[in-house]
């Protein structure tokens, strides 16, 4: 894969390689968080000093389904050791899907000073650099947030209603499968189902995955990205674009590449995704 | 929190997690994906078979069933993602509570038990994987039974 700064992207400081990260492991401007789907890989072993957060217990509300408030974002970043100067640097499992959620959900409270680890996990393990099961410990500092920003890049169901119905664009990143409705919910696993299946209308269809390359997990160069989204699915940069999957993980993924790679201003992320919208009385439903 | 259907070992180990807070329970897991061991040689070398491929499985995982002759069964079973921990810890579970078992239990062993070891925020597609891993095992021992009645 060739190096990030030629790869053509709007926003190429948000990236950084493997390398980056292996010269700032001491840097105490700089902090490693991974974030991944399975939790057992971080205490299996993980890029000396980087600290976890994990979806379920550091970026959801215990109660509603909602993201954490305000005062316990503070928590959070206090308790690894973060200040608003500090760049904090994101890598996980799965090409960084969870990695670029944890980024995404960090972004409604401004902390604008992320990047993200291109190739995530898997490209700093296939490179066989260094791993640990220390788990850092820092000294815990006063963060102050700004409230949850639930505007700019995050939608919320009638605004979806109402986007779609004006024929605006939508990114579908679930599987064709579930694109089609074939399939709704995993098997023996009903509390996760959602009770039709489809898409909302108007919604075009590219997998998350596709962004990025299979083999090492990094992104695709902007060029391969524009032929995806703009040539194969006619999406504009100047177009208001909503991305959405079951819960909102996958489709920031999708988010990111198109606002940070393509550069694309106005792209909002649907969390509450095929899991609410699919279980939406009388809600237009398209097969 | 209410009993699942389970062999014996594995229903004592769904106990001891109910006790055990959210950090403990991951570090519980992890000790087991290190005693994973992979299928010998003798029973299997790659390329593995598709036959014995978990189909719903993103670690890309592998089971294999031997006929005992005290007439249980012993699981084995090779997970090919580097990254697939889950999967090596849920095969090392149930290589330790469900090899020797009898096979009625086996065969009747609930998938609840996946979400109350790993809990219940399990992703989907994790999930799936372990389950489509347990249902391998349960297929065999009920393949098992069903040819004995038939003899």
């Amino acid at each position: 894969m060739s190096a990030i700064a030629e790869r053509g992207y709007a926003k190429p400081d948000v990236l950084v390689d493997t390398q980056w990260v292996a010269d700032h492991l001491n840097d105490p401007n700089v902090r490693l968080i991974e974030s991944n789907e399975d939790q057992l890989l971080y205490p299996s072993g993980h890029i000396p000093g980087a600290v976890q957060v994990d979806w379920a217990r550091d970026l959801n509300d215990q109660v509603r389904r909602d993201y954490v408030d305000q005062k316990n974002f503070e928590a959070l970043m206090a308790r690894i050791g973060v200040t608003r100067d500090t760049t904090v640097v994101f890598y996980g499992d799965k090409n960084n899907w969870w990695a670029t959620y944890a980024f995404w959900v960090f972004q409604l409270f401004g902390h604008t000073n992320a990047k993200v680890m291109d190739g995530g996990r898997l490209k700093w393990e296939k490179e066989g650099r260094e791993m640990t099961r220390d788990v850092p410990s820092y000294t815990p500092t006063k963060y102050e947030a700004p409230a949850r920003d639930d505007k700019t890049i995050r939608a919320f169901k009638e605004e979806v209603l109402k986007h779609s119905a004006a024929g605006k664009p939508l990114v579908d990143v679930r599987s064709p499968e579930e694109f089609r409705g074939e399939r709704t919910h995993m098997p023996d696993y009903p509390q996760e189902g959602v009770l039709r299946g489809g898409h909302i209308p108007g919604a075009k269809s590219v997998p998350w995955a596709r962004a990025a390359n299979p083999e090492d997990g990094t992104f695709k160069t902007a060029a391969e990205l524009k032929e995806i989204y703009e040539e194969e699915q006619g999406l504009k940069a100047s177009d208001d674009v909503i991305s959405y999957c079951r819960i909102g993980e996958r489709s920031s993924h999708t988010w990111f590449a198109l606002t940070y790679l393509l550069g694309y201003p106005t792209v909002r992320n649907y969390d509450g995704s095929w899991t609410e919208y699919g279980n939406s009385v009388g809600v237009p439903v398209e097969k | 929190m209410s009993e699942v259907n389970a062999p014996a070992p594995l229903r004592r180990l769904v106990e001891d997690f109910e006790f055990v807070d959210r950090a403990e329970r991951m570090e519980l897991l992890v000790e087991y994906a290190d005693k994973f061991e992979e299928v010998p040689e003798r029973i299997a070398h790659r390329p593995f078979p598709r036959e014995n491929h978990v189909v719903r499985c993103e670690s890309d995982a592998y089971v294999w069933v031997e006929d005992r002759e005290d007439g249980t069964q012993k699981y084995y079973f090779a997970v090919e993602n580097p990254q697939g921990v889950s999967a090596r810890a849920w095969a090392a579970v149930m290589d330790e509570t469900l090899s020797g078992q009898p096979l009625e239990e086996v065969a009747k062993t609930d998938p609840e038990v996946i979400f109350r070891l790993f809990g219940k925020e399990l992703s989907m597609g994790k999930g799936q994987g372990l389950m489509g891993m347990l249902d391998h095992v349960t297929s065999a021992a009920r393949r098992k039974l069903h040819a004995a009645h038939e003899g």
